[in-house]
């Protein structure tokens, strides 16, 4: 099971030295679905890592709550499965190390996910010996192997080059297509959004809300091919317009 | 000729490394040998040599070597066995860290030399008062060494920590000490060499062996190149130390070096 239910989440950060409190996050409700895969997409700053990092119990909601399969959602836990932007694997364990880190993870799960993340051969590894993306497949491994109800991903792929980008998503789709984890990612890629997601939550400039919800009907399994097929496209033209909208709030916040 | 950190080969490395000792020893036998500077003050590099070979022969020096070198290993293990868990306990948990601060920072200024005087009252001229010079010198030092080591700890390792199920202990033994160790090993390293300052000071006042209380001998007797052959052999087993502690350190952890 992996049923998310986010209702009236807000966080204010309080001011630092006297200054005004600052609104990361305005009233948000959002349901995911058991097996279901979701994308929230919006520009840099809107606040969808603090909802991501909520959800996670990592930070904590100013209003409303999060819960999980109807359990209230109060601090981290191996129920919910996380994947960073930054390179997040321990330094002094190997891969196959890592991946047994979680308290749920198994030898043999962890065998497995290092064939299925294409790790093989490099299991005996440390961290600084591999690329970027080799890393993060570690740490997609890694959560998995602790059998999450749920992933987080906060943009897991951000600080990858585009060709390594594109096989990790084909990589994360293969695998929730197979096995249809409850996943919650964020991203600013809307590309990125498209291909992955069944639904896409657009959020607003800071203070981020969810402004739009977008339903992604591309069939799967999904092919690298579909990025330029003439209804990713439409569903490109139509996110951009609103993320345009969303990014120049933003920018212009920014300037004042 | 000279970029600014343009990389030096091995081969290069060694032979610039070890030309600087050839250039300090010609001087020196240059400006004794020359008859520049009055043998009185300072000896001739291989009259030095010679006083050396004869204090381990005659005067057993070795058992002051090794009675010094005791003092430096047991000073500062009985210091790194105090500082280093309280160290992690400050790093790990702000409260703890609150309460000893302060103090430990306070501490850390009071110079473990001024103590001499006021540690022979207390525990005599023996051993223990010897050990305890190393200690007061060194284990502060550590504690907030290690402390600041610990606490710098990158919260996203911790943050990932959490996800994947540990709990407050776990991320103390699981993340914290493993991710803190080798840093730990260097600074209990640079604190090794500090505790051999610290027990030369102790063996020149109230003591009756070591390289220290050699020294101080030989002052009497007017025997520069007996002194100047103690602080060498300092050197040379500060130096052994160092490369073995180096040693080990890569050793114990492939993956930081």
């Amino acid at each position: 099971m992996g049923f998310l239910r986010i209702e009236a989440v807000s966080r204010v950060f309080p001011g630092v030295r006297g200054g005004a409190p600052t609104r990361a996050l305005e009233r948000t409700d959002l349901e995911v679905q058991d097996n279901d895969f979701i994308c929230i997409l919006g520009p840099s700053g809107c606040g969808k890592s603090t909802l991501l990092r909520i959800v996670a119990g990592l930070d904590w909601p100013t209003t409303g709550r999060v819960q999980l399969d109807g359990q209230a959602v109060e601090r981290p836990g191996p129920d919910r499965g996380m994947v960073f932007q930054s390179y997040t694997l321990f330094p002094w364990l190997t891969v196959r190390e890592n991946i047994l880190f979680g308290s749920r993870s198994t030898p043999e799960k962890a065998e497995k996910l290092i064939a299925r993340v294409g790790l093989r051969g490099f299991e005996n590894h440390y961290p600084k010996m591999l690329s970027g993306g080799m890393q993060q497949r570690t740490a997609l491994a890694r959560a998995l192997a602790n059998d999450p109800k749920i992933l987080l991903l906060d943009e897991p792929f951000g600080a990858l080059d585009n060709q390594t980008r594109a096989l990790m998503q084909e990589l994360l789709l293969g695998i929730w297509e197979a096995d249809r984890k409850t996943v919650l990612f964020v991203t600013h890629d809307i590309d990125e959004a498209i291909f992955m997601a069944n639904r896409v939550a657009v959020m607003s400039a800071r203070p981020g809300r969810i402004k739009s919800e977008l339903r992604v009907e591309l069939p799967h399994p999904r092919h690298y091919t579909m990025k330029t097929s003439p209804e990713f496209s439409r569903y490109k033209a139509d996110l951009t317009e609103q993320i345009r909208i969303e990014a120049m709030k933003a920018a212009q916040m920014a300037d004042a | 000729m000279l970029e600014p950190l343009k990389p030096v080969s091995r081969g290069a490395r060694i032979a610039l490394g070890a030309a600087f000792f050839v250039v300090f020893f010609a001087a020196w036998a240059l400006a004794t040998f020359g008859g520049a500077i009055d043998a009185m003050f300072l000896k001739d590099p291989l009259y030095t040599l010679r006083t050396g070979v004869n204090l381990f022969r005659e005067f057993g020096f070795i058992g002051d070597v090794g009675i010094t070198v005791f003092r430096v290993v047991g000073g500062f293990v009985l210091a790194a066995l105090v500082a280093v868990p309280l160290g992690i306990a400050m790093g790990a948990f702000k409260p703890v860290e609150a309460f000893f601060e302060p103090f430990v920072s306070f501490a850390r200024y009071l110079p473990a030399s001024a103590f001499i005087p006021l540690l022979i009252l207390w525990a005599g001229v023996g051993e223990t008062q010897k050990l305890l010079v190393i200690f007061i010198g060194s284990v502060f030092q550590v504690i907030l060494m290690v402390a600041v080591i610990v606490g710098s700890t990158r919260r996203e390792l911790v943050e990932a920590a959490y996800t994947l199920g540990a709990d407050a202990g776990g991320i103390v033994r699981r993340v914290m000490l493993p991710n803190a160790a080798p840093q730990i090993a260097e600074t209990l390293r640079l604190v090794l060499g500090w505790a051999w300052t610290y027990v030369i000071v102790a063996e020149l006042v109230g003591a009756e062996s070591g390289i220290g209380h050699m020294i101080m001998d030989s002052q009497r007797l007017l025997d520069t190149g007996q002194m100047i052959f103690g602080i060498v052999c300092i050197g040379v087993i500060g130096l052994l130390s160092d490369l073995l502690f180096k040693w080990a350190n890569q050793r114990l952890w492939p993956w930081a070096f």
